[in-house]
């Protein structure tokens, strides 16, 4: 739904991350026109930086040049600034709007941050107990899936919802991890759930051609290490 | 005014910024609740039923079922509940209150949490930390999205982000004479000084946030025991 001067919505992003991935899902569920601006890695822009002075992250939305920031805040925005495109991603009734909120928040404020932690952790100690950790966290998502799905295939029920996007964006990078630590996460007959949603949400039409391959991931893990190591030039 | 019943039970705690904040959307919203006070040092069964994940309040409560996170709760009211609306109708402005409620919980709370729990050497940049975040928000106040509005972030009446930004600020007061720092000079700070200012001398809110001798008293209390534990440490 292009405006005829132009495009009237634009994604600050960068294609490995997940939280800008988000964002992108949300559009193309609402089936919304926009132009895709890709962040330098070493510098920020002028834009960036002019468009989110907060966080100085991406991603950033700008409608009609007006910016949203926050991933989760983005896809609800998306929700309610094109209601009548596509399908809702929140759901309609109050009590499961709380739900969905709440395991989307779980995400960011408690799964998102042991997956961090694993990455940092440098003892083998440490690695098994912050595994442990995204585990525990995983397993009540597993149990979440149950009630929320209703018997459908996806967290939002017959189709990705809020839930779907909060927490399939990090699949990409979860295959790497499992590859690089050896340690299963989404086991399939401990979390038969999850397993089977995870292919689900990354076959999606929505999802599957903005959604990076795990080896372009790794590839591009493994660059970014090696730039880390070398002291940057004066 | 409320229904008969309204079946609503709040799990909260005296103290806490998190439990004002449901008390105030509940009065203002005109719904009467039966309010339960928790020990957050001996939870009771209810809580551990009801907040298995965090163990935390508030609950709320509506028809038994359980409702949680302040701000998921914030909007499960005045989604249930549209009369006296705590939300902007319009789809950027309610983006920017989701922000800004983000930016209160991410990042001030937490800096102003900091500069109370602060070792006496840590205090002067854990003061500067609430200085950066609150500048954010002046500005903000000035010139940016927030510029030139009525009395409150919500226009003429409370809203949501008043509530959030709001309930916690009193806190400011209380550190600055525990701690003996200036957190809000009001040269610095002018915008958002008037704005609490004004917040404060609701009606509602007089009637939610407990006297400042209390606030004083618990606060003073909660310093020596962590000066204690610190000493002890060494």
């Amino acid at each position: 739904m292009a405006a005829a001067g132009g495009i009237e919505v634009k994604l600050i992003g960068a294609w490995p991350s997940p939280f800008v991935l988000r964002a992108r899902i949300a559009l193309n569920l609402k089936g919304v026109e926009y132009e895709f601006l890709q962040e330098k890695f070493e510098e920020k822009s002028e834009l960036l930086l002019r468009s989110n002075p907060v966080y100085k992250k991406i991603p950033v939305l700008l409608h009609h040049g007006k910016p949203i920031c926050e991933s989760m805040i983005i896809v609800e925005y998306v929700d309610e600034a094109w209601p009548a495109a596509g399908r809702a991603i929140l759901p309609a009734d109050p009590y499961e709007r709380a739900l969905h909120r709440f395991w989307a928040s779980y995400v960011d404020d408690k799964l998102n941050p042991s997956g961090a932690a694993l990455s940092k952790a440098q003892t083998e100690e440490a690695k098994v107990e912050a595994a442990g950790q995204v585990i525990a966290g995983l397993k009540l998502l597993e149990e979440a899936f149950g009630r929320l799905s209703k018997g459908e295939g996806f967290f939002g029920g017959d189709d990705i919802g809020y839930v779907d996007i909060a927490l399939g964006c990090f699949l990409g990078w979860l295959k790497v991890t499992e590859k690089t630590s050896g340690v299963k996460f989404i086991d399939e007959e401990k979390m038969p759930l999850l397993a089977r949603w995870a292919e689900r949400f990354c076959a999606h039409e929505a999802v599957k051609a903005v959604m990076p391959e795990p080896e372009r991931l790794a590839e591009f893990a493994r660059k970014r290490a090696a730039s880390a190591k070398t002291p940057p030039a004066n | 005014m409320a229904p008969p019943s309204s079946d609503l039970k709040l799990l909260g705690s005296w103290a806490s910024s998190y439990t004002h904040r449901v008390q105030l959307a509940l009065k203002l919203k005109g719904l009467a609740f039966e309010y339960a006070e928790e020990d957050l040092a001996d939870k009771s069964p209810s809580l551990l039923l009801y907040n298995p994940v965090y163990e935390k309040v508030p609950v709320l409560l509506h028809r038994g079922r359980p409702v949680l996170e302040s701000v998921i709760i914030l909007h499960y009211l005045d989604e249930t509940w549209p009369e006296v609306p705590l939300m902007p109708a319009d789809p950027y402005d309610r983006a920017l209150a989701r922000f800004w409620c983000h930016f209160v919980d991410d990042k001030l709370g937490p800096a102003v949490g900091a500069v109370f729990a602060s070792p006496s050497d840590g205090q002067a940049a854990a003061v500067e930390q609430v200085h950066e975040n609150l500048r954010l928000v002046e500005r903000e106040l000035r010139e940016g999205a927030f510029a030139g509005r009525r009395r409150f972030f919500g226009g003429d009446k409370i809203g949501v982000l008043d509530i959030v930004l709001g309930c916690g600020s009193y806190w400011l007061a209380v550190f600055e004479e525990v701690m003996e720092v200036k957190l809000v000079d009001p040269e610095a700070f002018p915008l958002f000084h008037s704005w609490l200012r004004d917040f404060e001398a609701q009606e509602e809110v007089k009637a939610i946030i407990p006297a400042i001798d209390r606030l004083l008293e618990y606060a003073r209390g909660v310093r020596q025991m962590m000066l204690g534990l610190s000493t002890r440490q060494q």
